[in-house]
């Protein structure tokens, strides 16, 4: 089976002023489909770039994503956000929700944008599966955090991604609400059998992950299955 | 991902109606910029288009008959006429004193003795209302100008004087066919029936009487067309110095006055609703800011660059529609308030009604004008990186680096230029306006960057927290000081200069009512009188400051060519050189020049001989335009005496002077035994001693007449107040809109400083340390943007000055200061209005209902 996502010989590098600073350097690995992966390592060592340059937010400076066979390198950023709303699913530390779209609407925004048509039906099973259906005429605002992070899981899977990306999803969450939001997480991953990319701080969420990369000052320290870290 | 590829409309318009439901306010805030705009413009079209109707509709009224004819000459025969079936009136008319017995006064009026039925169209408008038709019932009666009998004091069945008959006022004249407001400043109107003229003795040889006949056509042959007939016998009709107004004529001269007038009036207006485009641009800029997250997650979910873009778009559309539509609403209500705003200024009755091209018109330039200048903040919305959902940061995307925002800015320029050229009808003039706006842009943008510069760089680091901090507010990131400098200061430019070209014309009228300028002429004095008229001016104690004599003459042939030949001869050049042979010339004689003249070239000298032809002087203008050159001859007719000149020189003439200048200048010893007439000029002190020298004048000379220019003045002075209410009244639409864009950016912006201000109150800001903090930071905002607003408009109003009005200005500090503090105590008070609800509410509460 041809792997889902293809990353070889990435590098991110930024301009400050004269200076050059490079956030990533050499990174290659890739991932099978149903696969679950996470990017660990300390603040500054490249995790966020990293993911958003292997869901196209970003263009690298050199090396290539190959996503579902696309490659990104060579799209442009209208083309890049179709490949996403086709097969990409995003979920956010700061949850990421449309603010003035109700629940609701926060979750059908995907598939509307596919052009599909009777998508309330599964917006609400999705809005019921994340254990909020009654609350889909509220506004983000009206939401706590937890409630705001299942919305947006739930809009994450609306479009049926074969691969999601999950910036520190727990990161803005407490404890209890944490477990809640990641068993969430990794059911609904389990039931539709998205490929699961997860950057995150915490170790033992990394563990329930199938393979751990580590990073470090921007470059992959280690890319092992499931085992112990030294972060 | 094909279904991707098109444009889904409904969906875009229902993300935007979606996305438009929690940001109402902030839409109306920036579409309520343009209501006014729009409104005025509405306004003025449709009082244009209902009054060039009323023109149209009521165009036989205007001129009161099918034909006015008029010339000098009493004997003058236009033959047409008498082929046709007419009926006709005659109006003899003429300047002359008047006398009140009542209370002994005395004026200078145009006497209009008046034979037949006219106006056949139309009515002379009096009161009471059926005086004009009583005034004719053969008696000894007179219909006086309603100006002139409330200065003296005179009512209906008082008497008047004129020449040796008393005539008993009948009615007050409010309006007739054929008088302009022009003409009632110096002499107002006074009819009296024609039979009664010769008793007055007022009418000897020589006398400058004007004959007019209006006619009627009765039974005009089938397809007779009096315009074109007119057209055809031009030529004769000017060699005989015969003047002519058909219908239609007076029509377009009427309809052209007035477009002169609504163009001015659509500038005025255009100003406001460039002003509210300031606002849009503004408001614009700090939405989209607003909602840079929500277009980065829409980016993230896969939605296109143009479909985010169009979705804002939709929405600024939108609004603009429905600012427009309330403007139109609002324009379409102000115009039945203009008729009052305008009064006696118009020429005929205006009937308010509908006018569906001006409110259509309205509409599509509301919405045009708010997508043009919405665009340019709109844009950015394409090039927002989705980046910003993991980063929480606006990548730095360099505006100037759009290709497409400099398209912008040139359509918004050329939009200007287009729309200012509708109005004004000069593309030069246009092209300075428009050019003036964008360097006015240019110039608070760099009064921004530069203020943000020098207090980061002199950052006074010793200051208290809360200077440091409101200093600091004006150059951190999510700063507001760019865009309120600009819509406030161009504000303050706009209404500041108004106001100071509403001041200096006031003042040009002032300064010709000055202490020591003469402000009495009394004319029309024989040869005779002069002396003794000279000693009754001393006798007053009153100053003999000029006493010139004045010969009537027409121009018989410029080197040997006469009217005739000018005539026939049809090259454009040529006919322009026939305006000399018409005019009738009142020359003086003397051998030096006075003190409003300087000669610019030849000299003046007197015959050495006397077989050498006298030279004259010209005014050196007309001498250019009408191609007289120096050495040329000319031949004068002096009442039937020709006199042969050369031209000796021209000179220039400062005409506003309240003295006696003259086209042109005979020497001494030619003119002396012809025909004349004389002038003195004096200076009275008060308006009592004036009417006091009047009376003894008129009594012991009743064919002289007095002009008091301080009458005049007062008349001129009554009209320019009604002239500038006009001039206030339009611009209070662009002191509204100042003020609304004013409000709608300060509390856009306040979504800026919430977070912040939320955060320090948070970690333990005190009320009063937070309102110091906001108060400081509007006073700044506010400074800086009135002061270069006031910088803007000096410039302006001196440019206006120089260029335009011919005159040097010189600013009041007074309303500069009074600008200053009004429109920076203004920003702070709205700006601390608006942050109130952060100082008093919770800091969750805040945080909750306000960010997002």
């Amino acid at each position: 089976m041809p792997n889902i996502l293809e990353v070889s010989q990435l590098s991110k590098t930024y301009q400050s002023g004269t200076k050059a600073l490079t956030v990533l350097s050499d990174i290659s690995f890739s991932i099978e489909p149903g696969d679950k992966l996470s990017i660990v390592g300390s603040s500054g060592s490249g995790k966020t770039t990293l993911l958003g340059l292997c869901a196209g937010l970003d263009r690298a400076s050199s090396g290539s994503v190959i996503l579902n066979g696309t490659k990104l390198d060579s799209l442009n950023e209208d083309e890049r956000a179709r490949v996403r709303n086709l097969h990409v699913g995003f979920v956010f530390q700061n949850f990421q929700l449309l603010p003035t779209l109700t629940a609701l609407e926060n979750i059908m925004v995907p598939m509307e944008l596919r052009g599909e048509k009777g998508i309330k039906d599964r917006a609400m099973d999705l809005l019921a599966r994340v254990g909020l259906a009654e609350r889909h005429d509220h506004y983000p605002t009206q939401l706590s955090g937890g409630e705001q992070q299942r919305i947006s899981i739930a809009r994450a899977f609306s479009n049926r991604p074969k691969i999601l990306f999950a910036d520190e999803p727990t990161g803005n969450l407490d404890e209890e609400t944490s477990v809640k939001i990641e068993s969430l997480l990794f059911d609904l991953n389990r039931e539709l059998g998205t490929t699961l990319v997860l950057v995150t701080h915490d170790n033992e969420l990394a563990k329930k992950t199938d393979r751990v990369i580590q990073l470090k000052g921007g470059r992959i320290i280690s890319n092992s299955l499931n085992q112990a870290l030294e972060v | 991902m094909d279904s991707q590829s098109k444009t889904d409309w409904k969906w875009l318009f229902k993300m935007a109606w979606r996305d438009s439901r929690r940001s109402k306010s902030r839409l109306f805030l920036f579409i309520s910029s343009i209501i006014i705009g729009i409104a005025a413009l509405v306004a003025i079209n449709s009082f244009s288009d209902n009054l060039k109707d009323d023109i149209n509709s009521q165009a036989k009224e205007l001129l009161g008959a099918d034909l006015e004819l008029g010339s000098n000459d009493s004997t003058f025969n236009y033959g047409l006429v008498d082929t046709l079936a007419h009926e006709v009136s005659y109006e003899n008319s003429f300047a002359s004193m008047v006398f009140f017995p009542k209370n002994q006064e005395s004026r200078l009026v145009d006497v209009r003795a008046l034979e037949g039925d006219f106006p056949y169209y139309g009515k002379i408008e009096t009161e009471p209302a059926n005086a004009e038709a009583t005034f004719r019932d053969g008696e000894r009666k007179a219909l006086v100008d309603q100006s002139v009998m409330i200065q003296f004091d005179v009512e209906v069945g008082d008497s008047i004087r004129i020449g040796l008959v008393n005539f008993k006022i009948e009615g007050s004249l409010i309006s007739s066919p054929s008088q302009s407001l022009g003409a009632t400043l110096v002499a107002p109107a006074v009819y009296i029936p024609l039979k009664y003229l010769d008793d007055t003795e007022l009418i000897q040889k020589g006398s400058r009487v004007y004959y007019r006949r209006f006619y009627k056509f009765t039974d005009p042959p089938e397809g007779f067309d009096i315009e074109a007939q007119i057209r055809e016998d031009s030529d004769t009709l000017r060699i005989q110095d015969i003047s002519s107004e058909t219908i239609e004529e007076r029509k377009e001269e009427t309809g052209e006055t007035f477009d002169d007038l609504a163009d001015f009036l659509n500038l005025v207006a255009f100003v406001a609703l460039l002003l509210g485009c300031v606002g849009v641009a503004s408001a614009v800029h700090i939405y989209i800011k607003d909602k840079i997250r929500s277009v980065a997650i829409l980016r993230c979910l896969g939605a296109s660059g143009k479909d985010t873009f169009l979705i804002y778009l939709i929405q600024i559309g939108a609004a603009g529609f429905i600012g427009s539509f309330l403007g139109a609403l609002a324009g379409t209500f102000i115009q039945t308030i203009l008729p009052k705003v305008f009064g006696e200024f118009l020429p005929v009755e205006v009937n308010i009604a509908l006018s569906w091209p001006s409110i259509l018109g309205g509409l599509l330039t509301g919405i045009f004008v708010s997508i043009l200048f919405a665009l340019a903040p709109l844009v950015s919305v394409r090039k927002a990186s989705p980046l910003i959902t993991l980063r929480g940061i606006e990548a730095d995307n360099n505006a100037l680096k759009d290709k497409l925002k400099w398209l912008i800015y040139v359509g918004i320029l050329l939009f200007v230029i287009v729309f200012a050229f509708i109005q004004i009808g000069s593309l030069g003039d246009s092209v300075v306006f428009t050019l003036f706006i964008a360097f006015s842009f240019g110039f608070l943008a760099l009064v921004a960057r530069f203020s943000m510069w020098l207090v980061k760089r002199f950052f006074p680091a010793s200051w208290s927290y809360i200077w440091r901090q409101s200093l600091a507010n004006l150059y951190r990131p999510n700063n507001q000081t760019s865009v309120l400098i600009a819509s406030i200061g161009l504000g303050t430019a706009l209404i500041t200069t108004l106001y100071f070209i509403q001041a200096l014309l006031i003042s040009q009228v002032e300064i010709t009512t000055d202490n020591d300028r003469p402000n009495l002429m009394v004319f029309d004095i024989q040869s005779h009188q002069v002396e003794e008229l000279a000693e009754l001016t001393k006798s007053y104690d009153l100053p003999v400051l000029q006493q010139v004599p004045v010969v009537t003459m027409r121009i018989e042939s410029i080197n040997g060519l006469t009217l005739e030949d000018v005539v026939s001869d049809t090259t454009e050049d040529n006919r322009r050189r026939s305006s000399p042979y018409r005019r009738e010339w009142r020359v003086t004689y003397r051998d030096s020049l006075i003190e409003s003249e300087k000669i610019v070239r030849g000299e003046i000298t007197k015959p050495n001989n006397i077989d050498e032809l006298p030279q004259v002087s010209l005014e050196d203008e007309y001498a250019k335009r009408n191609k007289i050159e120096i050495g040329d001859t000319i031949v004068w007719n002096v009442q039937g005496v020709p006199i042969s000149t050369t031209l000796g020189s021209t000179r220039e003439i400062d005409w506003e002077r309240v003295q006696t200048n003259f086209l042109g200048l005979f020497p001494s010893g030619v003119l002396e035994q012809a025909p004349q007439f004389h002038v003195l000029i004096t200076r009275v002190k008060d308006v009592e001693e004036g009417a006091l020298f009047q009376r003894e004048v008129v009594k012991n000379y009743p064919n002289v007449s007095v002009i008091d220019v301080g009458l005049i003045l007062n008349t001129l002075d009554n009209i320019l107040s009604k002239i500038s209410f006009v001039i206030r009244f339009m611009a209070l639409f662009s002191i509204l809109t100042g003020l609304l864009v004013l409000v709608s950016s300060v509390i856009l912006s306040k979504f800026q400083r919430i977070k912040e201000s939320v955060l320090l109150r948070t970690m333990g800001a005190s009320k009063r340390q937070i309102f110091s903090i906001n108060s400081l930071e509007y006073f700044f905002l506010g400074s800086l943007a009135s002061l270069s607003g006031i910088i803007l408009s000096l410039l302006a109003s001196w440019g206006l000055a120089y260029f335009t009005f011919n005159s040097t200005f010189v600013p009041d500090l007074l309303p500069i200061v009074l600008v200053y503090i009004s429109i920076t105590s203004i920003t702070i008070l709205i700006g601390l209005a608006n942050s109130r609800g952060i100082v008093s509410k919770p800091p969750l509460e805040v945080l909750r209902s306000e960010i997002q």
